[in-house]
């Protein structure tokens, strides 16, 4: 598909990258590509000039602190993060981005850009919830910190607002994680997702049923308070070809009895 | 860029998609357009040693690198190990996702060239093959580890 007439610039310093961004309104970043590609081509967006993230050695490498503190460049790719010896501070970063899509998607696609397009059905945004990830927003005016929780805000929409970028992802130590999602087929798009970290008392986000994360915390990690906590919240949860709301509402229910489980297992 | 040994300049669109520069303006079609939505693998390609699907890069992005297609996997008419077990197992039917399937398993033998049986259904997870024979294109692959 040839994509409709579109900018292009590759900035070196996040700097550069910024001041593109913010001189035109028009201008959006293009990181691994993986989605902002295939949208271009259905139409579905036509940034008037892509500003290619590839270049900045300022949102690469992922590191780990004396204290435990892991922190991410958000232009690391799924396979740099399921290949890090750092990332495996926090297992369930490599575990979950091997669940993305294919090979060939993993070597390009993003841990930022996955949390940036925040589609429902992405894996991240939840995971980054739950772990209480803090996300730091470059900008004309420098640098700020926001919480995943306040990070997400909308389908398709973040706190990354007009001339801003998402540079790193830093996650607090001491934790135990879990994950579970069903998928369409092996690796697929998620349907319903959870994500859940442990230490004393559960956090547990999820995935597929709201516009953006909905977080829980459940008063004890037991099956029945962790279900008990899913239903209190009184789910809407969006119905489609693949599973109807209250199918859903159920599905959130088993999918964050499993990765509560799957943390507490982690934490042994 | 350098495609399969040999060094082009072109200047290219910004919207040019790394696909079309090559089948279109290098004229190198041996790389296939299946579904053009990133789902499908036919457009496999490994550049700069990392396997990417071609349709969701631009060929602007792609400025300086080092490409490898499917062309580049015989030597004149020798087929590859690779090759040579895609056609003694019957790995091919209608052919077009082989492309792409001879460069997912080539990244894989390179990077690990006694995958286990696992590794190779995870290896081909993004290629689709329609015409469903994925099994004889999974012994094939496990051939040519075999082989190695």
């Amino acid at each position: 598909m040839l994509l409709r007439e579109v900018g292009y610039a590759r900035p070196e310093t996040l700097a550069e990258a910024v001041d593109l961004l913010a001189a035109n309104d028009g201008a959006r970043a293009l990181a691994g590509g993986q989605t902002i590609i295939n949208v271009m081509k259905a139409r579905a967006a036509s940034p008037d000039a892509l500003i290619d993230l590839n270049g900045l050695s300022e949102l690469k490498g992922i590191e780990l602190a004396p204290d435990g503190t892991l922190s991410i460049g958000a232009m690391a790719t799924y396979t740099e993060i399921v290949e890090s010896a750092e990332a495996r501070a926090r297992p369930i970063l490599g575990e979950v981005c091997a669940q993305i899509a294919d090979v060939q998607v993993r070597n390009r696609g993003t841990i930022g850009g996955n949390v940036c397009s925040n589609d429902p059905t992405n894996h991240l945004p939840p995971l980054m919830v739950a772990l209480d990830a803090r996300m730091t927003i470059a900008g004309a005016d420098g640098e700020r910190d926001v919480d995943a929780m306040d990070f997400f805000l909308g389908v398709y929409l973040t706190a990354v607002g007009p001339g801003e970028l998402l540079t790193r992802i830093t996650l607090p130590a001491g934790r135990a994680d879990g994950f579970a999602s069903i998928t369409l087929g092996a690796d697929g798009t998620c349907i319903c997702s959870a994500a859940a970290s442990v230490n004393g008392t559960a956090h547990v986000a999820l995935g597929c049923v709201d516009a953006v994360p909905v977080s829980i915390h459940p008063p004890s990690t037991d099956e029945e308070t962790v279900r008990q906590a899913v239903r209190e919240i009184g789910l809407q949860a969006p119905s489609d070809v693949h599973a109807s709301s209250e199918y859903r509402a159920h599905l959130a229910e088993v999918v964050a009895v499993r990765a509560v489980d799957q943390a507490l297992r982690a934490k042994r | 860029m350098t495609v399969d040994g040999t060094t082009y300049e072109r200047d290219v669109e910004a919207r040019k998609l790394l696909i079309h520069f090559v089948r279109d303006d290098l004229d190198l079609t041996g790389s296939h357009i299946g579904c053009d939505t990133g789902n499908c693998g036919a457009c496999s390609m490994i550049v700069d040693g990392t396997l990417v699907k071609s349709c969701m890069i631009l060929a602007v992005q792609a400025d300086g690198a080092t490409i490898e297609t499917v062309e580049s996997l015989a030597a004149g008419d020798e087929l590859s190990r690779l090759q040579q077990a895609f056609s003694d197992h019957h790995a091919l039917q209608c052919g077009y996702c082989t492309p792409g399937m001879l460069m997912s398993a080539t990244a894989l033998l390179r990077a690990n060239p006694s995958p286990s049986d696992d590794e190779i259904k995870k290896a081909l997870q993004g290629n689709i093959c329609r015409c469903t024979g994925y099994w004889n294109i999974f012994e094939a692959v496990r051939a040519a580890a075999t082989d190695a």
